[in-house]
């Protein structure tokens, strides 16, 4: 019987099925299920040119179906081949944000996050996504190298 | 295919002419200056010829009495609604699942991008050396009453925009004029009014969005490095935006989104220091303001002068009434059109009440105005047509000199500032010329890529042409979009009526809600 839910930070990259798989081995002894949270990084106040502004509707269903084919598609028969519950989320906005707003929603008890985030003086400087989730999370955040 | 042929032949001519143009390298710019300059003539002497009787240009009365139709009709809306159009900026109406599709900030801050450059730069030190300081007052009443003008076509914009399968977007006067027209059994006339306020668009991307904007860059590089034929900073920057707008070179355009933002905050910030560095004349600037409106102080046009120049300079800046607005602000994402009404009401406001607010009180406070301190009287130069000034400068440079006068680095920043907001409005303007050109002659690859020819071309003529001539046709031709699209808004406005009394209602009852 399925006890607790796990998000799953996922953003697809190389380095993140080590994330996944970590995380589909303890929700299966746990007997838990999954939900697998990706975020497309996107901010409303943002500045676009006249013609991205045109073509914006038209990207971003083309930037869902792309997400969801390359990233969570592949994710979810990976748990489910294993036999783990899983379902995923995709969504636009503050990474960070989106993903523990997700954990409230689903009343989850622990969050998995990879380590590999961005290496760039930008996440030096103010924080990567890991450091951000684990200090602001309400629940365990398991970083996973 | 007439229309393939037609085009490149269009484009070949001009091609021709630039080239017998470079073949020719003495006196370039006065071979076009006087060749454009005498085959616009007409049509710049027909849009601002005088209502009968009187000195005031029709045209810009027709801009003011339709705002003023539309500030009543709508109850005066620009200011009941205010607090709402901020509300709907900071996104606290938007549904989070939408998240990633183009929000009213971002319509509002490309639309600003279109409209904030020159004409609040160059076109308010235009309108303050002939119009006198008094120009800014009437001015700022263009700007607030011009935020209804905005509010009527951007709502229109959106509701009658073409969406196509593949999720992107094409909208403005022209399906507004046509779809719209239609609508209330006016097919045929909204038909006409569309493909003529198409050929003036495109007029109007060539002139104001292209022409004025080369020309005044030319200007404010010189100011710097010295004199220098303009043709050469027109061919230096039509080779940029060609990289740009035909050779797909985006990174270019996404840099300048992002630098022009930045740069606009810096002009606010640094004419902010200025004021604030001289608080003790601030009442004394204001006074300069409101007396001048209606008695001229000296200035030889009096009081319709400054009322003239104000008007014509804030329609030239914040576009209110023109529709070009209505075609940026068409992508946004929206159920409702009349929230991207509410939004583009700010447009006007930021752009005139603000920014060019502030760059008249610069050059009122720094004193480059020459006033006779005998009568206390703005001093005429009839000769030049305009107030004395210090350094004989008009223009941007005389921007230039007030925020030099108190900044002395500052005309270097403006400088890159004003290369920027040109280049900017140019790739913006390249956009809506192109919609205009394709909603007469249809989409396709030759038909995009021959107005982009002579687009380019344009950059060219307009960088290498005396201010005056450039500054008549580029208003000329603005002017002349405003003269069909505000024919179009009359019939059209109980549409917004409609769209506005729903939405307010449904507001009321909570059925809009308020996400944040």
């Amino acid at each position: 019987m399925t006890s607790e839910t796990y998000v799953v930070a996922f953003e697809g990259a190389p380095g993140d099925p080590r994330v996944l798989d970590f995380a589909i081995q303890q929700a299966k002894k746990d007997d838990d299920s999954l939900l697998l949270v990706h975020i497309l990084e996107w901010s409303p106040y943002s500045f676009l040119t006249q013609e991205e502004l045109a073509e914006r509707h038209g990207r971003r269903k083309k930037e869902l179906e792309r997400a969801n084919a390359i990233v969570m598609a592949p994710a979810l028969a990976k748990a489910e081949a294993a036999g783990v519950p899983a379902t995923g989320v995709i969504r636009y906005g503050q990474v960070v944000e989106l993903i523990l707003e997700e954990t409230r929603k689903a009343g989850a008890s622990k969050i998995y996050v990879g380590r590999s985030g961005s290496q760039s003086v930008a996440a030096r400087v103010f924080g990567s996504v890991t450091l951000g989730i684990a200090q602001l999370s309400p629940v365990p955040t398991v970083i996973v190298p | 295919m007439f229309h393939k042929t037609f085009l490149l032949a269009v484009a070949a001519t001009l091609a021709a002419s630039a080239a017998r143009a470079q073949d020719a390298p003495q006196g370039i710019d006065a071979a076009i200056n006087a060749a454009v300059g005498a085959a616009t003539g007409p049509f710049v002497s027909f849009i601002f010829s005088p209502f009968p009787g009187t000195s005031f240009p029709w045209i810009v009365l027709w801009l003011v009495v339709a705002a003023t139709v539309f500030t009543l009709y709508f109850g005066f809306v620009q200011f009941r609604s205010f607090p709402h159009s901020i509300a709907l900026v900071s996104g606290k109406y938007s549904d989070p699942d939408d998240a990633g599709e183009v929000s009213h900030f971002q319509a509002l801050a490309t639309a600003l991008s279109g409209t904030v450059g020159l004409g609040n730069i160059a076109g308010v030190a235009v309108a303050v050396s002939i119009g006198g300081p008094g120009a800014t007052f009437w001015m700022i009443l263009a700007g607030l009453m011009g935020m209804a003008s905005k509010f009527t076509e951007c709502t229109l914009g959106v509701k009658y925009r073409n969406e196509y399968p593949d999720g992107s977007v094409s909208g403005g006067p022209m399906y507004y004029l046509s779809k719209g027209m239609a609508e209330r059994g006016f097919s045929g006339l909204g038909k006409g009014l569309a493909i003529l306020f198409s050929i003036f668009c495109v007029l109007g991307a060539l002139g104001g969005g292209n022409m004025f904007q080369a020309n005044q860059a030319h200007a404010q590089i010189s100011n710097i490095v010295g004199d220098y034929p303009g043709w050469i900073t027109g061919v230096v920057f039509a080779a940029i935006v060609f990289a740009v707008i035909v050779g797909g070179l985006k990174s270019i355009a996404r840099v300048t989104e992002k630098v022009v933002p930045f740069m606009g905050v810096l002009y606010v910030g640094t004419a902010l220091v200025i004021i604030l560095m001289n608080v003790d004349q601030i009442g004394w600037a204001f006074g300069q303001i409101f007396s001048g409106a209606f008695t001229g102080l000296g200035i030889a046009g009096g009081l319709v002068g400054a009322l003239i120049q104000g008007f014509k300079r804030a329609a030239f800046s914040n576009e209110a009434g023109v529709g070009s607005a209505a075609i940026a602000h068409s992508a946004v994402r929206t159920k409702e059109p009349i929230t991207e009404g509410y939004v583009s009401l700010l447009e006007p406001f930021i752009d005139t009440v603000v920014i060019c607010t502030m760059t008249a009180l610069v050059i009122v406070i720094t004193g480059v105005l020459q006033i006779d301190p005998d009568t206390g009287m703005y001093i005429w130069d009839a000769e030049q047509g305009r107030v004395a000034t210090v350094g004989d400068v008009s223009g941007v440079a005389l921007t230039s000199a007030a925020f030099g006068s108190a900044v002395s680095f500052f005309p270097y920043v403006l400088a890159l500032a004003v290369i920027l907001f040109a280049f900017s409005t140019m790739i913006s303007w390249s956009y809506y010329g192109l919609k205009a050109w394709t909603y007469m002659f249809g989409e396709g690859r030759a038909q995009e890529l021959s107005f982009k020819i002579i687009f380019c071309i344009f950059v060219v003529i307009g960088a290498a042409m005396n201010l005056g001539p450039v500054i008549d046709f580029s208003d000329a031709a603005i002017f002349a979009m405003a003269l069909v699209n505000i024919i179009g808004l009359y019939f059209l406005m109980p549409v917004v009526k409609a769209e506005m009394t729903s939405y307010q209602n449904r507001l009321k009852t909570g059925e809009i809600k308020r996400f944040a």
